[in-house]
């Protein structure tokens, strides 16, 4: 299997260059000989596991290999529900992580507030970890001038910024956001925000958006706000939080999003729909590649591991 | 009375709570105490804050293992408190966003800390792929079927599992690896979830019970003796 992948590579028709191919060569026949090392039942240092690791991520990103991707009825259904919004609805999208997670959950936060802005929703940004709003800040900066330049602040998207109180402050802005949030990031009081007319709370939210992984994030948003406020609530999570998030889908939770994978899904809807937004860069449809690649050789090591400890049996059986 | 006052004061708060939710008239209590929880938060704040500098403090003064790490842990606490507290090179002033672009906090935050933390958390991938090799062992049953929803998983997350099963058949699509993945999520895995949560619900409403009535005091320290 693990040398059919420049086969596969072909045969999804990525551009893999010429350096691709020699370094998976190198990956390839390194892992044979491992399987080698395997069959005489010899532990891999882990050492070495380290360097494969490192070669698999740094191969795809050297020589970026991007595959298509189909988006997942998961995916698809959080992308259709703000494609079918009517337009100057008012979506909030909460950046509930820390540069740790970024890497996962950022690309969704991209994507999510570009199709938002695109479908002219009234975007609201918030944040319940003190670190999110700094990664909501960058967000705004990189995204906001360059691609819609003729969006204003207060008329189209507002920050209302992080606020200290975890699960607390959701318990709060369920019935009135201003309690919680008397101002927007610039200290702009609320009743002075043209997006605030007639939005005293998230009831009279059409969407909950939340970007996270940790607590408070997805799982608190559901109980406090999704439930109580019968406000939908889709979820962008880290690969390890989301299949926590599967018994809430699909009453709970209109659509999730995990980790890189359903990054890159919403990102091909996304390009499907609005193919301006492939010049702006697909982070997960790139990162997938040195995903990809990095779990074969996670599941190479798993198998190594299983020869070894089934070769070590054997032969301590005979004795 | 050092430990009936916070006793009575948990009792008599968690049971109007709990009679707010079915009171129409009070029923918006719980959110006011909320906002109490944000007041109370700021003064465990100053209390993390002083006693971050107290346990760095002592052990820079007393040569303890390491301590040289402290300075660093010391200097960046005041610096990032300096940059945040008073705005320091921000362009909108005192109002401004504290993380807004020019100032001093928000550069240390792009330029220290999202480095920082997104490299420790990258280091996760090396950790996760030693562990598998060690772990994943068809040792018995149990093992071996978590092992191969392991493998389906972890193919089904890439476009390798599409690739290898697209030869299937159209009747076989169930078996095709992504299809499989899905399976195990909205299946198996919902299931134990679900079990999960239950579990931890029940847990939730007995721990509260416990610390309403007084039988568990380990949050008075000492472990509540």
């Amino acid at each position: 299997m693990i040398f059919d992948v420049p086969l596969l590579l072909l045969a999804a028709g990525s551009e893999a260059t010429a350096g691709t191919y020699v370094s998976l060569l190198v990956i390839g026949l390194g892992l044979l000989a491992l399987l080698y090392v395997s069959i005489k039942a010899i532990e891999v240092d882990r050492r070495v596991i380290f360097l494969f690791i490192f070669l698999s991520v740094s191969v795809p990103i050297l020589f970026p290999i991007t595959f298509e991707e189909q988006a997942t009825p998961v995916v698809k259904r959080a992308f259709d529900h703000i494609e079918n919004l009517p337009e100057g609805s008012r979506v909030l999208l909460s950046f509930d992580f820390d540069p740790a997670m970024a890497p996962e959950v950022q690309p969704m936060a991209d994507a999510i507030m570009r199709h938002a802005l695109a479908k002219n929703h009234k975007v609201i940004f918030m944040s319940l970890w003190a670190t999110g709003q700094g990664l909501l800040d960058q967000t705004m900066r990189r995204i906001l001038p360059v691609e819609f330049p003729d969006k204003i602040d207060g008329r189209d998207y507002v920050s209302v910024g992080y606020t200290a109180g975890n699960e607390g402050v959701l318990n709060v802005i369920v019935s009135d956001f201003k309690k919680m949030f008397p101002s927007d990031v610039n200290s702009v009081p609320l009743d002075s925000i043209e997006i605030f007319e007639g939005v005293s709370s998230c009831r009279d939210l059409d969407l909950v958006v939340t970007f996270g992984g940790g607590k408070p994030g997805a799982k608190e948003w559901v109980l406090f706000v999704g439930d109580r406020a019968s406000v939908p609530v889709a979820v962008g999570v880290a690969a390890v939080v989301a299949p926590q998030m599967y018994p809430y889908f699909p009453d709970q939770v209109v659509g999730i999003l995990g980790g890189i994978k359903g990054a890159a899904e919403y990102e091909s809807e996304l390009i499907k729909q609005y193919p301006q937004f492939a010049e702006r860069g697909t982070p997960g449809l790139v990162m997938m590649g040195p995903q990809t690649l990095a779990h074969v050789v996670i599941i190479a090591f798993i198998v190594f591991g299983n020869v070894a400890y089934f070769v070590g049996r054997r032969r301590e059986m005979k004795r | 009375m050092k430990r009936q006052v916070p006793l009575f004061i948990t009792f008599f708060v968690g049971t109007l709570l709990i009679v707010s939710v079915f009171s129409p008239p009070i029923e918006t209590l719980g959110e006011d105490f909320s906002v109490f929880f944000d007041i109370i938060a700021v003064f465990a704040f100053f209390l993390g804050g002083g006693n971050l500098l107290r346990v760095h403090l002592t052990k820079i003064s007393r040569r303890k293992h390491d301590w040289a790490y402290s300075i660093v842990t010391l200097v960046g606490f005041v610096v990032m408190l300096w940059a945040g507290l008073f705005k320091v090179w921000n362009e909108g002033g005192i109002a401004a966003s504290v993380t807004a672009e020019e100032s001093l906090f928000g550069m240390i935050f792009n330029s220290v800390l999202i480095p920082l933390q997104s490299t420790m958390y990258s280091l996760l991938a090396f950790f996760i792929a030693s562990a598998s090799y060690r772990a994943f062992r068809a040792k018995n049953r149990e093992a071996t079927i978590l092992l191969v929803a392991a493998f389906i998983i972890l193919l089904g997350r890439t476009a390798f599992g599409t690739m290898l099963t697209a030869w299937m058949p159209s009747s076989l699509s169930a078996m095709e690896i992504p299809n499989l993945a899905i399976w195990i999520m909205n299946s198996p895995n919902l299931a134990g979830q679900r079990a999960i949560l239950i579990g931890i619900g029940l847990g939730v409403v007995s721990m509260s019970l416990r610390i309403i009535l007084g039988v568990e005091r380990t949050y008075l320290g000492d472990d509540g003796k």
